[in-house]
């Protein structure tokens, strides 16, 4: 038994370990670990590196296909989109630093997500992101917007990659907890996939990109905790990220990965040359010696814990194959960048790390990257939150005076489904010419794929990517298997509105604490939802991150927990770029279809949240042959050229689905829906359901899609047709028209929605 | 009859392929990518200085790029009379060089603004805009956090006496530009530079083409300008497209 005196148990939990965890350290050591040696076993033990929490519920997702070429356990996931080209995507979190310092959290979130896909030698073409904020109105809240999404501009925009797309929910239960998942997707530049696995014994370690200082030390413990008053007080955790520097190492890397002299490569993020050197050297089954004054120092009189801590950004590690150093250094020097030779691939499988011309630590590579605690935790009951709001009922939220369209008009100015025009015209869209649906053109951001230099393009000159981040969190919130499973479903279908076949997923599970039954309930059901999804539309998951501990404890020590987030990342593959569909109409006289069933359920609603301030009712379960059926018909009548627009029906349901496809296009429409009572009323306009799209045929079609309508029994009904912009919108219920504007009046409302909540002086 | 452009490649410049794209790609015209510690522009007929974040556009966005071991090349260039574009970092790095009067300061909004928006051509006569209509309103995409035009008034009264300001937003003003400005070329009419991204608007698959003309005008002009030296050397006549 070891025996821990107090101050060696504050050290522990200042790693953010448990005495538990320090006594396995010791067993795989065989021996106590030294201050250096702790620290690194607190970053690689985090949740954020090694899944303790997680990982049993992560190995029911389906990761296999035949178009996956990289599944999870990488940097990120590849997947081949032709023969000759192949796509790299993955999605990051960067919570917890952008709640304290909003703009460098949001900056090193996209570096970071970046350096996993240039790693693998691919070169970063689009850049997604979602976000979650408390109360627009607050104050605090208010700064973190302004921080975060300057963040992200001032990175992406920078390096230039597009941010083509992605989400932003407001609701109080991001409050002191805002939310930054970003997505990078990237096209491979070279034949062969870039690991991470060390190999070839002698060959030497090369440290190139930025110095190494001492900011963010820790930042992955960091990460992995629950946020309180006293957070503030962690910034030095927080990275600092400089995007000149991002943009010269991609170019950089991926210029040497052409030399073949690279042997692999892993990029530094969380837990720095920590991580770095043990998954390297454990996913090669090797050692690695690692020379600590070799290492490019930002200042003086830094330590081996801070050497081996820090998250200073732009910087990789490679192994290069011995003797063609010569080839590859000279690359980073010529873009301003170190390159140093700073250790060498050993045969015994550990981490070396010398400081001085002493062994600063040696642990054993495993021990640190893949010989990890693993926690299998008990799963509870329903907890009295859900089985509450199951019980709601239809017939529940009472009529308030209301009528349609003042209800209508509320939930277009509500921030959650307004334009995010006021965020996304900060991000260069356009950068790289292959932007071709902007943002709020489409349900999915659409980009033509260019092969790199090198790969002729005769062969597939139209190959287009789309791209899609979704998470109705509300609903996981009420239901985690229904809703993860619903934001599976809904990202697929937003691809498909587009044209593309959905091909795989990238998933981010923002959670709370995995220690709490009721955390560890959503955080079991909300996976249990996502691997059923992901088998039922064949959209296997390629890897992800995990973030947990999303909490606030305020003063009285009270922790709130966020609305479990499983964000769905997803790629869907157009074989014909310019065959893809956005949402808006754009012809007069084309026929406006609900495919899908006109039965839908105020359950879980932005209705019942915007005018009842309510979140509660069971979100529907997936019918997945309807949900299917419904995607495929769409794809196929957009590839035949019948469909020229089409867009799901979401959050506000069919009412606002429809004004968006009238707002994105610039046309009004006459539409009408069956007679009913005032309930019925609000649950066929304002009702959500899953399964569902509203397009636009064009009228010489109309007899061939409905005989492919009839001969798929796809449910739909025929809405109304599409008129000029000058004349009004018009929504008729029976006999009565009970939404009458004119295009004008929803394109203000719509639009300036989101820039009047953020901007309007505070009362 | 092809023209050869030289695109400056600096350190964080990030729209230099997407010119090559279009000069290259879509226009099948030579271009070369010149890192920006070349000296020499051998051959090069048009200069284009790309957007992006030139060195990080640390400092003052341009002001390091001025420095660049290229840009001696460059001035002589300019200096004789042929063609230099700079296009968004590139229109700013020709302010900091001094080859186009004012500066591009912070937007009005304090934001980066990245959109579509209507832009009119104030002159036609030029090599750069000879395929457009005067007053013509064009769809062009910006993409900067520093593009508000400003000169002091005495600058600004002889851009607009010379006829120097070649294009300008369209209400509302995007960013706070004086009179505004969002490009304006030499007296010459030899240096243009300007915030929106003609590059970005030449390929319809994404939907936007009004910048195509302008470096269709470049060609046509470049046609005619080496016909006419062609003839006037031998006497043959080329069978130029322009």
């Amino acid at each position: 038994m070891i025996d821990v005196s107090p101050a060696l148990e504050a050290q522990i939990k200042a790693e953010g370990l448990t005495l538990e965890e320090y006594r396995w350290v010791c067993d795989r050591l065989q021996r106590q670990p030294n201050r250096a040696e702790l620290g690194m076993f607190g970053v690689m033990w985090s949740e954020h590196c090694c899944y303790k929490n997680s990982r049993p519920l992560l190995k029911q997702f389906p990761t296999q296909g035949e178009r996956i070429l990289v599944g999870p356990g990488e940097n990120a996931g590849v997947v081949r989109i032709t023969d000759r080209l192949a796509v790299c995507f993955k999605i990051e979190s960067h919570n917890r630093p952008s709640a304290i310092e909003p703009y460098q959290g949001a900056t090193t979130g996209v570096g970071g997500i970046l350096r996993d896909i240039f790693t693998m030698g691919a070169r970063p073409v689009a850049l997604l992101n979602a976000l979650r904020f408390g109360d627009p109105q607050d104050p605090w809240v208010r700064s973190r917007v302004r921080g975060i999404v300057a963040g992200i501009a001032g990175y992406g925009n920078c390096v230039g990659v597009p941010t083509i797309g992605g989400e932003t929910y407001f609701d109080p239960a991001y409050q002191r907890n805002p939310l930054v998942n970003a997505m990078a997707i990237g096209i491979l530049e070279t034949q062969e996939i870039v690991t991470s696995a060390a190999a070839g014994i002698g060959n030497p370690i090369v440290y190139v990109g930025s110095t190494t200082g001492r900011d963010g030390i820790k930042g992955a413990s960091f990460a992995s905790a629950e946020l309180s008053d006293r957070s503030e007080q962690s910034r030095p955790a927080v990275q600092v990220g400089d995007p000149f520097l991002g943009k010269c190492l991609i170019e950089a890397c991926l210029e040497s990965f052409h030399t073949g002299a690279v042997v692999a490569a892993q990029d530094m993020g969380a837990a720095g040359l920590t991580c770095s050197t043990a998954e390297m050297a454990a996913k090669g089954g090797v050692g690695v010696l690692l020379d600590l004054d070799r290492v490019p120092a930002r200042e003086t009189g830094m330590v081996p814990y801070e050497y081996l801590l820090s998250e200073s950004q732009e910087r990789m590690l490679f192994v290069i194959t011995r003797g063609r150093e010569a080839e590859v250094i000279p690359i980073f020097h010529r873009w301003g960048l170190h390159a140093v030779v700073v250790g060498e691939v050993i045969a015994e499988p550990v981490v070396r790390i010398l400081w001085r011309g002493a062994v600063a630590a040696e642990v054993p590579a495993r021990a640190l990257a893949e010989d990890t605690p693993l926690y299998h935790r008990t799963l509870s009951e329903p907890p009295e939150y859900a089985t509450t709001a199951w019980n709601w009922t239809e017939s529940l939220p009472t009529e308030d005076g209301r009528s349609p369209q003042q209800i209508f008009l509320s939930l277009l100015a509500s921030p959650n489904l307004a334009s995010k025009a006021w965020i996304y015209r900060q991000y260069d869209q356009q950068v790289q010419n292959n932007t071709v649906l902007l943002p709020d053109q489409g349900d999915a951001a659409v980009i033509r794929l260019r092969p790199p230099t090198g790969i002729p393009s005769a062969a597939t000159p139209w190959v287009g990517l789309a791209a899609t981040l979704d998470c109705p969190a509300r609903y996981v919130y009420l239901d985690p298997y229904r809703g993860a499973a619903l934001a599976v479903a809904e990202a697929a279908r937003n691809l498909s509105c587009v044209g593309a076949v959905p091909l795989a997923v990238t998933d981010n599970l923002n959670f709370g604490s995995p220690e709490h039954p009721v955390g560890y309930w959503q955080l079991h059901e909300a996976c249990r939802g996502i691997a059923e999804a992901c088998r039922q539309l064949n959209t296997p998951v390629t890897g992800g991150n995990v973030s947990l501990y999303n909490e606030t404890i305020d003063s009285q020590g009270t922790s709130r927990p966020i609305h479990p987030t499983p964000v769905i990342g997803m790629i869907g593959l157009l074989e014909d770029v310019r065959l893809t569909c956005g949402q808006g109409w754009r012809q007069v006289g084309d026929l406006v279809y609900l495919v899908g069933s006109l039965t839908a359920s105020l359950a879980a609603s932005e209705y019942l949240y915007v005018c009842h301030g309510q979140t509660t009712g069971r979100p529907p379960a997936l019918d997945w042959n309807l949900e299917r059926t419904v995607q495929s018909v769409c794809r196929q009548g957009i590839a035949q050229g019948w469909v020229r627009a089409a867009h799901d029906c979401a959050e506000g349901g069919l009412a606002l689905a429809l004004a968006e496809a009238a707002i994105a296009g610039n046309h009004g429409a006459t539409l009408s829906l069956p007679h009913g009572d005032s309930l019925a009323v609000r649950q066929m306009l304002f009702g959500e359901a899953p399964s569902r799209i509203v397009v636009a045929i064009a009228p010489e079609y109309r007899q061939v899609w409905e005989e492919t309508l009839r001969q798929q029994q796809v449910p739909h009904y025929e809405l109304g047709v599409v008129i000029p912009a000058d004349q009004p919108f018009t929504l008729w219920v029976g006999e009565t028209a009970v939404i009458l504007l004119s295009l004008d009046e929803l394109q203000q409302c719509y639009r300036g929605a989101l820039a009047h909540a953020l901007e309007a002086p505070l009362p | 009859m092809t023209l050869t452009f030289g695109i400056i490649v600096f350190p964080g410049s990030n729209c230099d392929r997407d010119v090559a794209y279009v000069t290259a790609d879509l226009l099948q015209q030579p271009t070369r990518l010149i890192w920006h510690q070349e000296t020499s522009l051998d051959g090069v007929d048009v200069v284009v200085l790309p957007g992006g974040f030139s060195y990080g556009d640390y400092l003052r966005c341009g002001a390091i790029a001025r420095f660049a071991p290229i840009m001696p090349a460059v001035l002589e260039h300019a200096a004789a009379g042929k063609w230099v574009l700079g296009i968004c970092n590139g229109f700013q790095i020709l302010t900091e060089l001094g080859l186009l009067p004012g500066v591009l300061v912070r937007n009005r909004s304090l934001h980066f603004i990245c959109d579509r928006v209507p832009v009119s051509v104030a002159r036609t006569d030029l090599v750069w805009t000879q395929h457009y209509h005067l007053n013509q309103v064009l769809s062009l995409p910006i993409a900067h956090g520093e593009g508000c035009y400003y000169a002091d008034g005495t600058t600004l009264a002889t851009l607009e006496r010379e006829r120097q300001v070649v294009w300008r937003y369209g209400e509302p003003n995007p960013n706070g530009s004086a009179h505004g400005i969002a490009g304006i070329c030499n007296s010459a009419g030899t240096i243009l530079g300007m915030m929106p991204h003609p590059e970005r608007a030449a390929d319809a698959l994404l939907g936007c083409t009004d910048g195509l003309a302008l470096f269709q005008g470049l060609l046509q002009a470049a046609g005619t300008a080496k016909k006419r030296s062609a003839v006037a050397c031998s006497g043959a006549s080329g069978g130029d497209q322009g």
